[in-house]
């Protein structure tokens, strides 16, 4: 195990010796510990490697992150595993605003509650969420799974493309062109897989899935050039 | 960007300890806005007296001989406690009504942070560090305070332009956020007599809250209403006498994060402002929810108001 002490060193070498990790490192366990809320905590990171945060974290943390596993033994500040391309990142508190944002690909789960704008504009990326989620989350998402096990805000899933929004409790509103759709057996596959990953305590059979109506101005082909 | 602070003790063992753990709390937050920064403390202190927290560009002359003067004018004993370019102006309680419009008389220069009996405001231009240090609010002791670092967005960068702006006797407000109404918003309620100085958005957000309660409503149904009547992004920080309250926007895209111990509760617009709280590893922490109002009183027990 790696240690890397916030207290000791600059966040910019922090983030330098994980980014220099090649994908055939034998330095595959990191350990980050004092990150006191500080931003951009293991960013960027593009190796095989398994990273944990001992501490809450600020913003962007394990932004932009391919193939890595970042663990945050804490909560979690705005724009956490925005935009990951793939791996996993799992937040063991509460994650706050846009969690996920524009996310790729990759698994990112948040064993508390995660904030508004929860996985918006989500393209591909899967998100796991233990507790609740807050107001216009998934907008605009185009691709993807967002699967919360309580809770969801108003405005779930406004002007949604192609993402599936699977929620265990209530939705306080749908957003625009969003609708309950019906639970199919290829869905509750792929959200039985998703609550196993995530070891997360629900049955498929429990959640209501929610998708695009595909009425809006851009899915009129009237509209298009 | 802009950067809040707020911190109410609930234990009375961290009082002398206030004015350091907010001003560590302050600092922290120096890149969400180094334009200005200020503080509000209520320094619990009054001994049955108010005061008036006056700020001067010349303070070496200003204040010279501005005790007598005012003595004179308010014909009542008034004594002046002179810290960098402000000025803590004491007064028997009687006297606070008719002193704003006698310091005016007495010289016109001065400008006035904070009227109330506990509340003392202390803002400038500069870092916040250096505005803390020339103050030296680590000294201060006191049961709660807001602070604020500013990037300023919608005026000019002024000590006036620094928040917090004092609402009305002991109370005060800061701002994260931007008004987008603020102009037509002045205009009413110049028009029904509020005194509004800047043209900050957050004293429009200050005069209304003040406007509101002038006419019968409690700070608490005054945020309340705020969520109708103000456009824009905001979080808002308030201290009153002895409660200390937070409300954001229905949007909330304004950041903020609240801890609470059994010894305080805690306000950061990052998490970061936090860290060196005592027991915040166990702390309750979370971050508020959108178009709620919360507060906490010293008054009674410390309770939490949720409003709709």
């Amino acid at each position: 195990m790696q240690t890397l002490d916030l207290a000791a060193i600059e966040l910019r070498e922090m983030n330098a010796t994980l980014h220099s990790q090649a994908e055939t490192t034998n330095q595959t366990a990191w350990e980050i510990v004092n990150p006191k809320g500080a931003h951009a905590i293991a960013c960027g990171i593009d190796a095989p490697i398994e990273v944990t945060v001992k501490g809450s974290t600020g913003y962007y943390c394990a932004g932009m992150n391919k193939q890595a596993t970042i663990n945050i033994k804490g909560s979690a500040g705005p724009g956490v595993a925005e935009n990951m391309m793939s791996g996993k990142v799992v937040i063991e508190g509460d994650a706050s605003q846009y969690a996920g944002a524009t996310g790729h690909g990759g698994l990112l789960v948040i064993k508390g509650n995660a904030s508004s704008r929860c996985g918006i504009s989500m393209k591909g990326i899967d998100i796991v969420v233990h507790g609740n989620i807050g107001h216009m989350s998934a907008f605009m998402a185009q691709s993807g799974n967002l699967v919360v096990c309580g809770d969801a805000g108003e405005a779930l899933g406004d002007s949604l493309y192609e993402a599936r929004l699977f929620v265990r409790g209530s939705v306080k509103s749908l957003g625009a062109d969003c609708i309950e759709k019906e639970m199919r057996p290829e869905h509750l596959a792929i959200l039985a897989d998703l609550l196993e990953q995530a070891d997360a305590d629900a049955e498929p059979e429990e959640f209501k899935r929610y998708g695009s109506a595909r009425q809006l101005y851009t899915f009129k082909i009237d509209n298009a050039y | 960007m802009c950067g809040i602070v707020g911190l109410f003790l609930k234990d009375k063992a961290l009082e002398p300890q206030l004015g350091a753990m907010l001003t560590k709390m302050l600092v922290t937050m120096t890149d969400r806005g180094p334009d200005s920064a200020g503080i509000a403390i209520y320094a619990n202190n009054s001994d049955g007296k108010s005061k008036i927290v006056v700020q001067s560009d010349e303070p070496e002359t200003d204040f010279e001989g501005f005790e007598l003067a005012l003595s004179t004018a308010l014909d009542a004993p008034v004594s002046v406690k002179i810290t960098d370019t402000h000025a803590i102006v004491s007064m028997p309680e009687d006297k606070l009504q008719n002193a704003p419009k006698a310091i005016t008389a007495v010289n016109p220069a001065l400008r006035m942070m904070s009227r109330g009996d506990t509340l003392e405001i202390y803002k400038e231009v500069g870092l916040p560090k250096d505005v803390a240090a020339r103050f030296e609010i680590e000294q201060m002791v006191g049961s709660h305070g807001i602070g604020h670092t500013r990037m300023a967005t919608e005026s000019a960068v002024t000590t006036m332009g620094a928040h917090p702006f004092n609402t009305g006797d002991d109370q005060c407000l800061v701002h994260n956020g931007s008004l987008s109404n603020h102009a037509s918003l002045r205009r009413k309620l110049r028009r029904q007599g509020i005194h509004i100085e800047t043209d900050n958005d957050t004293e429009v957000g200050a005069a209304y809250l003040t406007w509101k309660m002038n006419n019968g409503a409690t700070l608490g149904e005054a945020l309340q209403s705020s969520l109708d009547d103000l456009d824009g992004f905001f979080t808002f920080v308030v201290g009153t006498k002895d409660g200390f309250g937070v409300v954001r926007d229905p949007i909330a895209c304004k950041p903020a994060v609240m801890a609470e111990t059994d010894q305080y509760v805690a306000f950061g617009s990052e998490y970061r402002a936090l860290v060196d709280l005592p027991g915040i590893e166990t702390a309750r922490v979370w971050e508020p929810e959108p178009a709620t109002v919360y507060f906490w009183s010293h008054s009674h027990q410390p309770t939490q108001e949720k409003a709709a």
